[in-house]
């Protein structure tokens, strides 16, 4: 047991990444299709059980650092160096808490996956890719230098696109995936630009390191400002948002939810690099009200455009882009006041705390939503909500799942959505009314979308063209429920989950020092 | 562990689902106290327009694009705007990309 929780940080990435190699094998060995899919989810309880020792460790013991090749994995500085030179992973609250958004939804997506996909070509390479766009996810989630963010976010891109890219008999999903690789190449190229200013200046690549040794000279400014435009674009803020919805659309239902977990990865990026990395250097309130102009921009003319749309998964991927702009929003706000102790007090960290909430909320109910959606085209091959009609008569667990989604992404008590949304607008009202009142009018539109939704494909006389279709298989229902038990138990437990998940995330991110110090610690 | 702190108030969910429990009942007592002669499946329950023909399901299901028409028509302009850049074309994309580091840079540099 010792082993597994001294090596879990990396166990965790290596294992996706061998099976990800291992299942085109299984699937042409006497195993077939049955064989690869026990092995997929044999391998993935074993990451989840693998997620969840760490968590525990980390929640325990505090920031777990990985240093690879060492001869004590926590040795990250080797005798009488200044600087780390192995590669190192730094596991802290925030890192565990996208770690645990990733696997659980990963974790749904595959199991929903399993029927979706019965019958259809590629099926190896459709598991490879979810294991390897997992892969990069974590590895993301868990490393402590830029270089290897670069790299991960490289094999989340690529796995993402070639997952949109799926349906390739539909020419939307090649255009989708196309789209979503060329906006994730160039600015994976401006992060590696970046990436290579500070480590011209610096000679170091570990995150704790440049953070340590970090001047903020002009060329540190320009680099910060690359890494932001290049991370707002890959998590779809406004008025970069614009693939997104070309992207979430055409990914198969298990995938959706993976692609958009890899927006928020690139939040997280952006977070590391704005709070842990550059830190109390930044003019803090200049940035903050960056982060807020984008956040209530993203809300907005997505909530705005989302109830326009007539096709269920455009709409519910303009929704992301609006839910985006809550978490934005919130941690904005903390960004603007984090100098003043006395505001951080008081509604600071509070607003961090909803921001941070609403990640895990809105990740959950959209991965719900989104497989709802998916669900409706499986069974009659149409997104158009132009052509749906009382589907509930048939479809009785889907319109369940549809309804509890939609009115936990709405901010309806007693769901999860709401949980978060409260803490945002009551922070928020204490540092500007006037935003606190645009997110709740932005709630407001997002519900009267989503009913607009149900009322069209769910209820009104039965059409005579879906007499005979049926509930979606069970697998599919198993991947909903999930995430459905997750969103209550979140709207019921909040206490529970700010307490154990969130503010210990939080804390990591304003607590710049702890995380350098445990890189840099022996330095003098 | 279900209760929330906020500034202002706290938010305990356990209250409210028991509130919406209690209201549950009530509909349903409320409900079966009810008209008793109703009959499923008889002509009851057929829809009635005062005489006229009733049009097929397809026509009585007012479609998505119709719902909200009003509020659509209203904010025209704004929609108009809207939609102008949301033009499909990932060229356009990397266009808006490169505009806002334009702005974003200057903005991180003479903000120190």
């Amino acid at each position: 047991m010792d082993f597994l929780v001294t090596h879990a940080p990396i166990l965790i990435v290596a294992l996706p990444l061998v099976a990800a190699f291992a299942i085109p094998l299984i699937s042409i060995s006497r195993g077939g299709d049955r064989g690869r899919n026990i092995f997929s989810l044999v391998i993935f309880s074993l990451i989840c059980f693998l997620v969840a020792i760490l968590a525990v460790n980390v929640h325990t013991v505090g920031i777990r650092v990985y240093t690879f090749g060492a001869t004590a994995a926590e040795l990250a500085l080797p005798g009488g160096y200044m600087v780390p030179v192995r590669i190192i992973f730094e596991v802290d609250g925030m890192s565990m808490f996208m770690g645990i958004i990733i696997t659980t939804v990963t974790l749904a997506a595959l199991i929903y996956s399993l029927h979706f996909l019965k019958g259809q070509t590629g099926q190896a390479r459709f598991y490879s890719l979810m294991m390897l766009l997992y892969a990069g996810m974590i590895g993301l989630a868990f490393t402590g230098d830029m270089f290897n963010l670069f790299v991960f976010l490289e094999i989340a891109s690529i796995a993402g696109a070639a997952l949109a890219a799926y349906r390739t008999n539909m020419a939307d999903a090649v255009e989708g995936g196309f789209k979503y690789i060329v906006i994730s190449a160039v600015s994976a190229l401006l992060v590696l630009f970046a990436i290579g200013i500070l480590y011209a200046q610096y000679n170091v690549l570990s995150i704790a390191a440049l953070a340590y040794y970090m001047q903020y000279t002009p060329l540190d400014m320009i680099a910060l400002g690359l890494l932001v435009g290049a991370l707002v674009m890959k998590l779809a803020g406004v008025p970069l948002h614009m693939w997104a919805p070309d992207t979430y659309t055409v990914a198969p239902a298990g995938t959706t939810p993976m692609i958009l977990a890899a927006s928020y990865i690139s939040m997280y990026a952006l977070y590391r690099v704005t709070f842990t990395m550059y830190g109390g250097l930044l003019n803090t309130t200049a940035i903050g009200w960056l982060v807020i102009i984008v956040g209530v921009l993203s809300m907005f003319v997505g909530v705005m455009m989302a109830v326009h749309q007539t096709d269920i998964k455009r709409m519910m991927a303009y929704h992301a882009i609006s839910q985006g702009g809550y978490m934005l929003l919130g941690v904005g706000v903390c960004l603007a006041v984090i100098t003043d102790p006395v505001a951080l007090a008081s509604y600071g960290r509070d607003a961090m705390n909803g921001g941070i909430f609403h990640i895990i909320n809105h990740v959950f109910y959209k991965a719900l939503l989104f497989m709802t959606a998916e669900a409706i085209f499986f069974r009659i091959g149409t997104r158009d909500t132009n052509k749906m009609g009382g589907l509930a008569r048939n479809m009785k667990w889907t319109a369940g799942f549809y309804i509890i989604g939609a009115l936990a992404i709405s901010g309806i008590p007693p769901f999860n959505g709401f949980a978060s949304k409260l803490l945002i607008y009551e922070s928020v009202l204490k540092f500007s009314p006037v935003l606190s009142v645009i997110a709740m009018f932005v709630s407001l539109v997002t519900l009267a979308s989503f009913a607009k939704v149900f009322y069209s494909a769910f209820t009104g006389p039965e059409m005579p063209a879906y007499k005979e279709v049926k509930e979606v298989p069970k697998s599919m229902i198993i991947g909903m429920s999930i995430l459905a038990v997750l969103i209550i138990f979140f709207g019921i437990f909040p206490g529970l989950i700010v307490n154990t998940i969130v503010a210990p995330a939080t804390n990591a991110l304003i607590d710049q020092a702890a995380y350098i110090n445990a890189v840099m610690g022996a330095v003098p | 562990m279900s209760v929330v702190g906020y500034g202002y108030a706290v938010w305990a969910p356990l209250i409210w689902i028991v509130a919406l429990v209690v209201i549950g009942v009530m509909v349903l007592i409320w409900r079966n106290r009810g008209q008793k002669s109703y009959k499923k499946g008889t002509a009851q329950t057929d829809i009635f327009l005062s005489g006229a023909r009733v049009p097929p399901a397809e026509q009585r299901h007012v479609k998505s694009e119709n719902i909200y028409w009003g509020f659509f028509e209203s904010l025209k302009e704004l929609y108009d705007a809207m939609m102008k850049p949301h033009t499909g074309i990932v060229n356009d994309y990397l266009l808006w990309f490169v505009a806002i580091l334009a702005i974003t840079i200057p903005i991180l540099v003479l903000a120190g």
